[in-house]
C-alpha cells in the first residue's frame, strides 16, 4: 500500500495541473478560432467557448500514463483506450451534428478494449447476497456500461458547472468505495478522473468560461465506467451515478426512443421575467431531472445546480454503504 | 418536490439491492450437466435470459413508482 502513495501523489498532482494549467490557453484558442455557443440560460447574450474535452483527455491521458509507468496494469490500458475513444467519439459530434444512433452504436464499439485486453472479471458482485457468474450476459453489460455511463453525464450537462461538478462527486465516491473493498489499484487508478473533474470545475462553473461539450462528457463518463467494470464495482458506480441515470431514465421513459436533445421540440424549462429557470406546462415536452426540481417553482441557474449536488452526495453516500454491505453476506 | 426525488433515489437503491437478490438466489444455482463442453455455453444462455426478463420487471416496477411518487408533476 505505501508503495503505492508516489504513483498516486504524481498522478493526481499531474492531472489536476494539466487541465488547470491548460484551460485558460485553450479558452484563448477556441474563442481565437469562434467555437463559442450561447448560454441560453444567460439573460445577456453571452459566449461561451466549448468544446473543453481536449484538455480533459490531456489530463487523463498524462496521469494514466504516470500510473502506467509504476504499475503495467492492462486495466490501465482498457481505460486508457476506452476513454481516449469516447473522446474521438464526443469531438465528432462537437465539429459536426451527428444523428441520435451514432453515440450509442460508438460508444458500444469504444468498449471493446476493455473486452479484448481481458480486464474484467465476469462475477456480478452484489451487496448482502455474493456474486452471480455470467460469462455470456456480462459481455453485454460491459458494452451498456459504457454506453449508459457516456449518455448519462452528457445528457445532464445542462447548467452551468453540472456535469463536472456532478463527476467531482461521483468519481471521488466511486474512488472511496474502491478503497473501502479493498481494491486499492483501481481505486488509485480512479483518483485522476476526481482531480481532473475538479481541477475543470473551477472553469465550467457559474459563470461558465468553457463547456466540457460532448468530447469533455463523454470522456468523463466513459472513464467512469471503464473504471466500474475493471474495478468489479459495476452496482456500486450505479448507485452513486442515480441522478444522472434518472434523467435519462425520466427522458427515455416520457420521449419513448433514443433521440437527441436538439431533435427534442417541446421545452422541459423556460425563463421567468428575472431570468429564473422555470418548469413549462408543455405536454410534449420530456420530463427531467431539471424539470422535476423546478415542479416546486423557480430557481435560479445556481440553486437547480445545488439540488443536483445535493442528489449526487446522497447517492455518492448510498453508494458508500453499499461498498460497505458488499463484505457483508446474509 | 426535492424530497419527493430524494425518496425516488432511495427508493431505485432498494430496488437494486432486491433485485441484486432474486437474480443472485435465481441464476447463482442453476447449472446444466450432459452437454460436455457446451454445459457453460447453454447455463449462461439460461442465466442471459432470465436476466434480461428480470431487468424488463425491474424497470416496469421503477416506473409504476415513478408515477406514483411523481404523479402531481407528471400531470404538468
Amino acid at each position: 500500500m505505501i508503495d503505492l502513495l508516489i504513483p498516486t501523489i504524481i498522478s493526481c498532482v499531474v492531472a489536476f495541473t494539466i487541465v488547470f494549467v491548460m484551460t485558460p490557453p485553450l479558452i484563448k484558442i477556441l474563442e481565437k478560432r469562434n467555437f463559442v455557443v450561447k448560454d441560453i440560460n444567460k439573460k445577456e447574450n453571452i459566449m461561451v467557448v466549448r468544446p473543453g474535452g481536449p484538455v480533459i483527455i490531456a489530463g487523463i491521458i498524462a496521469s494514466e500514463l504516470v500510473l502506467y509507468a509504476f504499475l503495467q496494469m492492462n486495466e490501465i490500458l482498457a481505460i486508457l483506450i476506452t476513454t481516449s475513444a469516447a473522446f474521438v467519439i464526443g469531438y465528432v459530434d462537437d465539429r459536426k451534428v451527428m444523428g441520435g444512433w451514432f453515440k450509442p452504436v460508438a460508444l458500444a464499439v469504444s468498449a471493446i478494449p476493455i473486452i479484448a485486453l481481458g480486464a474484467y472479471d465476469s462475477n456480478l458482485a452484489f451487496p448482502l447476497f455474493g456474486t452471480v457468474q455470467i460469462p455470456i450476459l456480462y459481455i453485454g453489460l460491459i458494452v451498456f456500461m459504457i454506453l449508459i455511463t457516456g449518455n448519462t453525464i452528457n445528457s445532464i450537462d445542462v447548467l452551468n458547472g453540472v456535469a463536472s461538478g456532478f463527476m467531482v462527486i461521483a468519481s471521488f465516491s466511486l474512488s472511496i468505495c474502491l478503497f473501502i473493498v479493498q481494491n486499492y489499484e483501481i481505486a488509485i487508478v480512479s483518483l485522476p478522473l476526481g482531480f481532473v473533474s475538479l481541477a475543470f470545475y473551477k472553469y465550467h462553473k457559474i459563470p461558465s468560461k468553457i463547456f466540457p461539450g460532448d468530447s469533455g462528457a463523454l470522456t468523463f463518463g466513459a472513464m467512469y465506467g471503464a473504471i466500474a467494470i475493471v474495478g468489479g464495482v459495476e452496482i456500486i458506480a450505479a448507485v452513486a451515478l442515480l441522478p444522472a441515470i434518472i434523467n435519462s431514465f425520466l427522458f427515455l421513459s416520457s420521449v419513448k426512443r433514443i433521440v437527441e436533445h436538439r431533435q427534442i421540440k417541446g421545452k422541459p424549462v423556460e425563463h421567468t421575467d428575472d431570468f429564473r429557470l422555470k418548469a413549462t406546462d408543455d405536454k410534449k415536452a420530456p420530463i427531467t431531472l431539471v424539470r422535476l426540481i423546478l415542479a416546486g417553482g423557480p430557481m435560479s441557474e445556481k440553486q437547480v445546480a445545488f439540488a443536483i449536488f445535493k442528489l449526487a452526495i446522497f447517492s455518492g453516500i448510498l453508494a458508500i454503504i453499499t461498498a460497505f454491505m458488499m463484505g457483508v453476506l446474509i | 418536490m426535492k424530497s419527493d426525488l430524494f425518496g425516488f433515489l432511495f427508493s431505485m437503491w432498494v430496488l437494486i439491492i432486491v433485485g441484486g437478490g432474486i437474480l443472485v438466489t435465481i441464476l447463482g444455482p442453476i447449472s446444466i450437466s450432459g452437454f460436455g463442453e457446451l454445459d457453460w455455453v447453454i447455463a449462461s444462455v439460461i442465466k442471459s435470459i432470465i436476466a434480461l426478463v428480470l431487468i424488463v420487471i425491474w424497470i416496469l416496477i421503477l416506473s409504476k413508482l415513478k408515477n406514483w411518487i411523481f404523479k402531481k408533476e407528471l400531470k404538468l
